[in-house]
């Protein structure tokens, strides 16, 4: 009465879910694309990060190099601290690397551009990133307009 | 209370909901003898199977079996005592989806230890016994009424009970179907030496093999004692029941105001 | 107004002591003592019943969710010229909203109201008062079984209904509405995170399975054995699990992605 087509139909419906949720892993998660080598941390210091999240990419030349783990205010210097996982496929960005706030089109979400510099020593894990330029504000922004309006007249 | 009573009662009260089923109820159940249950319908007889079985516990008074008080076991007692009983359902209450053969195995599958060949004698005996040797390989579902109920029967005789209950078990036989369960019920009991206890609204085929009849009405019992004593009884109560005259004690309108009270 | 107050206070009153009953018997249900041999296979039993046979609905509606996610998403997206994120707009909705709530309501219509009847019937025909006469816990034998398979089948059900559902949006948004395939996954890649998403959308399903697997067994299990107590359990049992479940994914979502 304990049928084997039961028994075998059961065990393919698991091995379904199994299948799902690699595919969800690997495909649609992209699970496998990062850390795989390792990472390494480096971090930089902002004078504002508004808009920025954690998780949110790092890329340098367009390309997806690692995400922000973590946002913290440093109150000696009253500036952010973004901590950064950056894949060990990228391991070669000079000292003098700067790191910028960007944001993704016109609406879209805040992320970390990084542009290497020339300098022939390579950043290592833990390194802080001094030369950045931080998000741009739009208050800020159509504050500095209206102002320079004013002056001009 | 005789030392040969297998079930005894004392002065149990239940009600359901806000009905009250019993009030004071007091019979007992000879050991190795039939017993019927008789009495107008709605006065709880299968009730008093239940609470004999443990399914369901009185408000007051004491239900014992085999001199242990029931309502007091714990869960696993309980399960213990009831393999020491079989319960035939009015409606075979067959698993649905196993078929004969492991319908009537499933109890000595859960109780026993024993090997497959084993069991495969004993269900095949069980099932001679109750003529349907033939079906072993049948479901349910492709059995008539009174064959399930046979089955059922084979089912709650497999561990080899002291005590089996009917609930209702010619209720809807053709005369061939009551017959054949009226000598099963029989047979068993003597072969067996089981002590039966028959829930049953066929009166004179039920008293017909009973050597003990218990007959509830109004929330208690209105007689306890042998047949014939009960067909010679004065008492109008067991003479309606017996005569089935449609008034008398048990009255036929359901309790309400006056009719000229109600239309004006 | 009085009687009003009274009528509260009444179904208040049931309906917390129904909530104990349905405690106590989920209790004695799991924690019973067990015997995991014959149980584990009374389990898988139960996961071809409400599992497996689920897998044709749930696998069509998951394509179809997938397929009108991608067209809508597409049109909307188009406004912005963003339509390079439909594959984070698919991949995100059904792997954190769509795919553990859709998949629940499915799943106690189709299994839900099964087991409610199936058990109720199996009430109704005595057959659970004939396992207790016989000595056998029919919480242990009927209900914990089926409450099993239902806690494991669900969130299979709803990794199947996830990922057929991206599929489904591929189809439409690459394959018909000519979106670069390349950019759709890696968008979806990209903005997808396996624990956020993925693991958090199955920890919603599991809490969902728990819940309306055991609202349909004690909705089975304490019906009154009639027809019409059958059929009025069966329609409880779907509109209350349907009701938890949404209730339930507001508070998982307010705690999960309430922050981000």
């Amino acid at each position: 009465m304990y049928s084997r087509r039961l028994e075998l139909s059961v065990g393919a419906f698991v091995l379904l879910g199994a299948l799902c949720l690699a595919f969800l892993a690997l495909e649609v998660s992209g699970l496998a694309s990062t850390g795989d080598n390792g990472t390494y941390r480096l971090s930089a210091r902002f004078d504002n990060v508004a808009g920025l999240t954690t998780r949110a990419k790092v890329s340098a030349a367009g390309v997806t190099v690692g995400r922000v783990v973590g946002i913290r205010y440093d109150k000696a210097t009253a500036a952010a601290i973004v901590d950064m996982e950056i894949s060990q496929d990228f391991a070669e960005f000079s000292e003098d690397t700067s790191a910028s706030i960007l944001t993704a089109g016109l609406l879209g979400e805040k992320y970390i551009g990084l542009s290497t510099g020339g300098d022939p020593n390579n950043l290592a894990d833990g390194d802080m990133i001094y030369d950045t330029q931080s998000a741009i504000v739009l208050e800020e922004l159509i504050g500095k307009f209206l102002l320079n309006m004013s002056s001009e007249k | 209370m005789t030392a040969s009573a297998f079930v005894e009662i004392e002065d149990v009260g239940f009600r359901r909901d806000r009905r009250v089923i019993y009030d004071g109820l007091n019979a007992t159940v000879p050991r190795g003898k039939i017993t019927a249950i008789v009495g107008p319908s709605g006065t709880g007889k299968t009730t008093l199977l239940r609470l004999i079985g443990g399914q369901l516990k009185p408000e007051s008074g004491d239900v014992r079996v085999d001199g242990v008080s029931v309502q007091s076991l714990k869960r696993a007692e309980l399960f213990q005592l009831r393999k020491r009983m079989g319960m035939l359902f009015q409606s075979g209450a067959l698993f649905a989806e196993l078929s004969v053969f492991e319908n009537v195995a499933f109890p000595l599958r859960v109780h026993t230890d024993l090997d497959d060949e084993l069991i495969r004698l004993i269900v095949l005996m069980k099932l001679e016994a109750v003529g349907l040797r033939g079906a072993v390989d049948l479901v349910p579902s492709e059995l008539s009424g009174g064959m399930q109920r046979r089955v059922a029967l084979a089912r709650a005789i497999a561990l080899d009970p002291e005590m089996i209950m009917y609930d209702e078990p010619f209720a809807g036989q053709d005369p061939i179907g009551l017959g054949v369960l009226l000598s099963l019920v029989k047979q068993l009991n003597q072969a067996l030496g089981l002590t039966s206890l028959v829930v049953s609204h066929d009166l004179q085929e039920t008293l017909s093999i009973a050597d003990h009849v218990i007959m509830i009405a109004n929330n208690r019992v209105a007689f306890e004692g042998s047949p014939a004593v009960m067909q010679s009884s004065n008492d109008p109560l067991v003479q309606q029941f017996l005569h089935g005259s449609p008034d008398g004690p048990v009255r036929f309108h359901f309790p309400a105001p006056a009719l000229e009270d109600a239309l004006s | 107004m009085i009687d009003w107050i009274a009528g509260v206070g009444r179904s208040t009153l049931s309906q917390v002591s129904d909530l104990g009953r349905a405690s106590l018997m989920l209790m004695q249900a799991i924690f019973g003592r067990s015997n995991v041999g014959v149980y584990g296979r009374l389990t898988v039993d139960q996961i071809y019943a409400v599992g497996v046979l689920s897998l044709s609905i749930i696998i069509v509606s998951g394509l179809f969710i997938g397929m009108v996610l991608g067209l809508q998403g597409y049109t909307i997206l188009t406004d912005y010229g963003s339509e390079q994120a439909l594959g984070q707009m698919v991949a995100l909705s059904l792997t954190r909203e769509l795919g553990p709530v859709v998949t629940a309501l499915l799943f106690a219509g189709r299994a839900g109201s099964a087991l409610t009847a199936e058990i109720g019937l199996m009430k109704a025909t005595e057959q659970l008062a004939s396992l207790e006469m016989i000595g056998v816990d029919p919480l242990r034998r009927v209900v914990a079984p089926r409450f099993w398979a239902g806690v494991i089948s669900l969130p299979i059900l709803s990794l199947i209904f996830v990922s057929v559902g991206c599929l489904g949006g591929a189809l439409v948004g690459v394959s018909w509405l000519g979106v670069d395939s390349g950019s759709f996954w890696a968008n979806m890649q990209a903005s997808v995170d396996f624990f956020d998403d993925v693991f958090n959308g199955m920890i919603k399903s599991v809490v969902f399975a728990i819940v309306v697997t055991w609202i349909a067994v004690y909705q089975g299990y304490d019906l009154v054995p009639t027809s019409e107590g059958i059929a009025r359990a069966t329609t409880k049992t779907v509109v209350y699990a349907s009701l938890a479940v949404l209730g339930l994914d507001f508070f998982l979502t307010a705690v999960m992605f309430g922050e981000i």
